[in-house]
């Protein structure tokens, strides 16, 4: 099977600091792979790289494009890398506000990307939009509000529906569930497991938390310093750590 | 008589040289906004700098120049531009739309269709057709140049969701031979079909630095939706001076009772139906 997505030692420095360094993985369809690490390991870092936001030093990003196969998205023009996370990527902010047009109604936010490959009906992308609040559990009558009126987890829900409307084959998220409290972080977990089955997607989630990557997460890779020192299925990394950084991590989680 | 100590059209040849060249990239690139070096002028940005540098440029001593502001030949903001080349230039100024080689205008489009040969220039504050939906001008530059122009079409999404129709009225946003989406300069969308022209139109924006062309019979098609199709408006009355029911009407308050009336806004147009109209009569 093609992985829909190869890194080959993906390196990025930041002047004399490593942002992250020789970094390399696939991921095969249908897979959800979680990066977990604390903050400034480079996790967000290696994400920007892979979608195509910050420009890596040197390495390759290899995604199993529709059109032509295994294309190295880095030596893509830049067209066709807007073209390519319009259509078949997706990039879940952590802060709804920089994924979200926080001027513009619920509605319009999710037929963007329609509008942006060449959606001319009204009443079309008026039913994809109601479709798709509809399963990020956003009732219909808030279609015309301002996502400035809704609450942190409608928006994390909101900017979800206007990632997927699309139907894109690879979502990037970086900590979707940071700064919602546990029962709406719950919520929005499964919701995002519920829509990952169902569209058969695959993801790549950076997180710190790991009861998130437990929940999601297929295979895993710790990150310290901008290396991964670990990587591996989700329950043998949280449950066999090897590394002694993982250990301390896994170690650390709060026990309720 | 030309005042000796202007140089002609006020602005020195190599700057005109300069606006030239930008108004022939804009031909050369229909609706594509070239970026130029725009002058002082001897009036606020927001009077029509844009407007009177790319008319500097393009007139010769032999023309005749025409100024309208919101249709008007009257108002102050024409009367004082067509003073300017008057004296600056001494050219032949005119109020007839088909007398004039040059015609300076701010927010329409003369009634009277223009012929070949004709230049309209208009007046243009904000260039940008993208700048409310994305304020930075990196951004907006490569969204042009990729022709990523899906946000145009959110804007028009949000006007119907918000009032049932696209209720964007003037500033309409067109795309320009296939390629370029541009602001028409804030002409009513009623003027909008006909930036499909005989003449060739210029756009300057004297605060923003731009310039930007529609060079004659290009294609100009305003945005709209397949099942909320481009509908050009205007106030379901006839003038009450001429009559005219094909033209643009300004609604005019006349007492503090509620009393209004409506008449052409090109009053040109007006006073030339009226003299043949009196003509007609005598």
């Amino acid at each position: 099977m093609t992985p829909l997505l190869r890194v080959e030692n993906l390196t990025r420095s930041f002047g004399g600091r490593i942002g992250c360094a020789d970094v390399s993985f696939d991921l095969y369809p249908g897979e959800v792979l979680g990066i977990v690490g604390e903050s400034g390991s480079g996790k967000s870092t290696l994400l920007n790289c892979m979608a195509g936001h910050l420009a890596p030093d040197s390495g390759k990003v290899i995604f199993d494009t529709r059109a032509d196969g295994p294309t190295d998205t880095l030596t893509m023009s830049e067209p066709e890398r807007r073209m390519l996370s319009r259509t078949d990527w997706a990039f879940v902010h952590q802060n709804p506000r920089d994924g979200l047009r926080m001027r513009i109604s619920a509605g319009g936010n999710v037929g963007e990307r329609l509008m942006a490959v060449g959606a001319r009906r009204y009443g079309t992308i008026r039913s994809r939009a109601l479709d798709w609040l509809e399963r990020v559990e956003i009732s219909d009558d808030r279609i015309d509000d301002r996502p400035a009126a809704f609450s942190g987890g409608m928006q994390q829900r909101l900017q979800i529906a206007r990632n997927l409307v699309t139907g894109p084959r690879l979502v990037f998220m970086d900590e979707p569930t940071g700064g919602l409290d546990v029962s709406v972080q719950a919520r929005l977990l499964d919701l995002i497991r519920g829509l990952v089955r169902r569209m058969g997607l695959s993801a790549i989630v950076v997180t710190h938390d790991l009861a998130v990557v437990r929940l999601l997460a297929d295979r895993l890779m710790v990150m310290k310093d901008g290396h991964v020192i670990e990587s591996g299925l989700t329950d043998q990394v949280l449950d066999d750590p090897q590394a002694p950084y993982t250990q301390l991590l896994v170690s650390s989680v709060l026990q309720v | 008589m030309t005042d000796e100590a202007y140089n002609f059209a006020y602005l020195d040849e190599q700057t005109k040289r300069m606006v030239r060249r930008a108004i022939l990239k804009g031909v050369a690139v229909p609706g594509y906004q070239v970026p130029f070096a725009s002058r002082e002028m001897p009036m606020p940005y927001g009077w029509g700098t844009g407007g009177v540098q790319v008319s500097a440029a393009c007139l010769t001593p032999e023309d005749i120049f025409k100024v309208i502001d919101q249709g008007a030949d009257d108002t102050t903001n024409a009367v004082s531009i067509r003073k300017f080349f008057e004296k600056t230039a001494g050219v032949a100024v005119t109020e007839k739309t088909t007398a004039a080689t040059i015609i300076q205008t701010r927010h329409r489009i003369p009634e009277t269709p223009l012929t070949e040969g004709q230049i309209l220039v208009y007046q243009v504050p904000i260039p940008e057709p993208l700048r409310f939906l994305e304020p930075r001008e990196t951004e907006t530059r490569k969204m042009h140049s990729l022709e990523e122009y899906g946000l145009m079409h959110v804007k028009l999404y949000e006007d119907i969701a918000r009032h049932g129709e696209i209720a964007t009225a003037y500033a309409y946003p067109v795309k320009v031979e296939g390629r370029y989406v541009m602001d028409p300069s804030p002409i009513p969308k009623f003027d909008n079909p006909r930036l499909v022209s005989a003449a060739i139109q210029l756009f300057g924006a004297g605060r923003e630095q731009r310039i930007y062309a529609v060079p004659p019979y290009t294609q100009v098609v305003s945005l709209d939706f397949e099942d909320y199709p481009f509908d050009p408006s205007k106030a379901p009355h006839p003038c009450a001076l001429c009559g005219a029911e094909d033209s643009y009407l300004d609604e005019v308050i006349t007492d503090d009772a509620g009393g209004r009336m409506f008449v052409c806004s090109d009053t040109d147009y007006c006073t030339q139906r009226r003299a043949q109209q009196d003509g007609a009569a005598a």
